[in-house]
């Protein structure tokens, strides 16, 4: 038998027909939607007199848009233009008859929160949803990826993608990771060393005794991020992790499916021997905690190292955008990373809003107060259920009593879609996933950086090495 | 979907590596629940010197002078040249809508994002892969001489300079097929509903967990 990765035995389970050019209509388990890249597919639908194919593979949720502070209806949404499209989707759902987590739902909250944590998306499936993140979802052994909104509308109305095969890289993270080191700083680590383009056109693979270590949590901030390296789609295999996290999910199977759940997802492993088309190896031992510098996520440095130069690049391309950077940035070579001053703080998005990202961030906070020059510290659980778990802990209170602004879910400050944002030249020590130019509010110049990161640059106004806290 | 075979028209040269999708098209405009209508604010932060809002009157906004498409030698321009890991970032196909809005038929590029290439196919605009070597020769050539042109010759597969040198580009067969006879893909798939029930229903056998109501 030939020994398959992880990804072969995913895409191959989901062949419909496989055609002679090498493409292949493949099946999609779960559609996870939101607001912003949904409201073109349905009125395509609607248009065209077709109807969704399965309804229910397909969950919805409110994210992008949402206020963070508190509100009842989509009514109480001020900006007209998010509030039409909130509406949409309220109007969509209810037409087509999806089910929706909305507005005043505990289970609303960013969509690659709430799939996992509903058990919405499990081991072996095949999960899209209109936003590139999607990837998150990987870390339970799935295909999960991000579509655009011609596709959005292609799986309604069909439940299947065209797709060809992608390559298959292993990204091998061995070794023990050292304190203060997180699931983040593993990424953006992987990303300054492999490149944001250094993943285009391969599956990830995370692997090796690291990834391993990490909890279910930590793995889907990995994977939320295998798109910052250029990969639509990145996963780990199954382990008893995965397992665990699954059961009593309120969408996972109960009885003798789980039995027999359990038994086929212990086969979503790459086989021993399995062929790659790239590995590539990292030591954990060498990550530190990271700091993004620049305006693309590869664009990183360890905490304690000093801004490089320009000058010293050879390629001429890579040189123009570090100095476009720089500019823009507002920074100069040469200069130390704890010397950068931070204005405001935001704590959530996809990538690290989940229940650890908030237990560390409190951990740093408790019993400190946030500096007077930092203007606000935006802290914004994932979904209804994480701040409902984080208040029952009372992390809450620790974030107030620091003087941080505790918030309704959604993606908030991530993209700036709704009213969280900064202001032209600040400068942010931020848990979301991109850096690029104007990403949280124009001219706002975003670092990114692990929770724990985050919160001690908040106390401290500047950037510090949390192994130092 | 626009049929895409051939096509003639002045380049425009955008010389930066990895712009990304929140450059081509920013957030705030992601808003509108329309597919038409951005092209007035492709590369906003770039293009003008004040914010963007949805609903303004763009002509009445103070352009950027110095951005490549404010340059009257590139007004009308149809190809966009590009640096690698072109549309890079999010998912939005507000990216190649904005783009195709604004006038663009075919971009150009060393390399581009997955997903920001997929999206191009499903809306009549062709993502182009050249070597790099070819598109710094491009680039040169482009900015050596006002009102330079480039033929995407989608059915022979080849961008064609004034000098008259064919660049031969790779294409997957279904695309093409798509973009030449300006197919919706939806309805192809749906030819296949039998293939589709009957996958389904072994699937239901093995995961029955898969299929909650």
């Amino acid at each position: 038998m030939v020994a398959k990765t992880l990804y072969d035995k995913l895409f191959e389970a989901h062949v419909v027909t496989q055609r002679d050019d090498g493409s292949a209509l493949i099946y999609i388990d779960r559609h996870i939607i939101h607001e912003v890249t949904s409201p073109q597919a349905f009125e395509g639908l609607r248009l065209a007199g077709r109807q969704p194919w399965r309804v229910g593979a397909n969950f919805a949720t409110l994210d992008h848009n949402v206020p963070t502070t508190p509100f009842k209806s989509a009514a109480d949404i001020e900006d007209d233009t998010s509030r039409i499209q909130v509406q949409t989707l309220e109007e969509n759902t209810r037409a087509f008859g999806i089910r929706e987590f909305g507005i005043g739902d505990v289970r609303q909250g960013i969509v690659h929160v709430m799939a996992p944590e509903q058990g919405a998306v499990l081991p072996g499936m095949t999960v899209v949803c209109g936003d590139s993140h999607t990837s998150t979802n990987g870390a339970l052994a799935c295909l999960a990826h991000g579509i655009g909104t011609s596709e959005v509308e292609h799986v309604l109305a069909t439940q299947c993608l065209v797709a060809k095969k992608m390559k298959n890289m292993q990204i091998r993270v061995d070794g023990d990771l050292g304190p203060g080191v997180t699931a983040k700083d593993v990424v953006l680590h992987i990303i300054g060393v492999i490149g944001t383009a250094g993943g285009t056109g391969y599956a990830l693979e995370f692997a090796g005794s690291a990834i391993r270590s990490l909890s279910m949590e930590g793995r889907m901030t990995v994977c939320n991020m295998a798109i910052e390296a250029g990969a639509r789609a990145g996963m780990v295999a199954v382990d008893d992790k995965t397992i665990d996290y699954c059961q009593g999910r309120p969408f996972s199977p109960t009885g003798e499916q789980w039995d027999a759940a359990v038994e086929y997802w212990r086969t979503l492993v790459s086989d021993e021997g399995a062929q790659f088309d790239a590995v590539v190896e990292i030591n954990a031992a060498d990550i530190k905690p990271q700091v993004s510098w620049g305006t693309s996520p590869e664009m990183v440095l360890p905490v304690d190292a000093t801004l490089p130069d320009p000058t010293q690049e050879s390629d001429a391309v890579k040189r123009a955008g570090m100095e476009r950077a720089y500019e823009y940035m507002g920074l100069t070579p040469g200069m130390k990373i704890s010397d950068i001053k931070v204005d405001r703080v935001f704590i959530g998005s996809c990538t690290n809003s989940r229940i650890e990202d908030l237990r560390a961030a409190a951990e740093v906070a408790k019993g400190k107060k946030k500096a007077a020059s930092v203007k606000q510290v935006l802290v914004v659980p994932g979904s209804g259920l994480v701040k409902k778990q984080a208040e029952e802990e009372g992390l809450d209170k620790v974030f107030v009593e620091a003087g941080f602004e505790w918030r309704e879910p959604g993606c908030s400050m991530c993209l700036a879609m709704n009213p969280d944002r900064l202001q032209p030249g600040e400068h942010c020590a931020s848990t979301s996933n991109r850096n690029f130019e104007g990403r949280q509010g124009n001219g706002g110049r975003t670092h990114l950086v692990s929770p724990a990161m985050a919160a001690a640059a908040a106390v401290a106004g500047h950037f510090v090495d949390i192994r130092d806290c | 979907m626009d049929k895409f075979i051939t096509h003639t028209g002045l380049v425009a040269p955008l010389d930066r590596a990895n712009v990304d999708t929140d450059q081509i098209i920013p957030k705030q405009f992601l808003k509108s629940i329309k597919r038409t209508g951005f092209g007035p604010n492709l590369f906003d932060e770039w293009r003008y010197l004040d914010e963007g809002q949805p609903g303004q009157d763009n002509s009445k906004r103070p352009l950027n002078k110095d951005f490549v498409l404010n340059q009257p030698r590139y007004l009308g321009a149809s190809v966009l040249l590009a640096r690698r890991n072109f549309g890079c970032g999010s998912s939005r196909e507000h990216a190649p809508w904005a783009l195709q809005d604004f006038g663009f038929r075919a971009v150009l590029a060393p390399s581009f994002a997955d997903i920001f290439f997929n999206n191009c196919f499903k809306n009549g605009m062709l993502p182009i892969v050249l070597p790099e070597d070819d598109i710094e020769t491009l680039f040169q050539q482009v900015f050596a001489q006002e009102g330079y042109q480039l033929t995407v010759d989608l059915a022979e597969q080849v961008v064609v300079r004034p000098d008259g040198v064919k660049i031969p580009f790779e294409v997957d067969a279904f695309r093409k097929h798509c973009l030449l006879n300006g197919l919706d893909d939806i309805g192809l798939t749906l030819q296949e509903s039998d293939a589709i029930r009957a996958y389904e229903a072994s699937r239901q056998q093995r995961e029955p967990w898969v299929f909650v109501q």
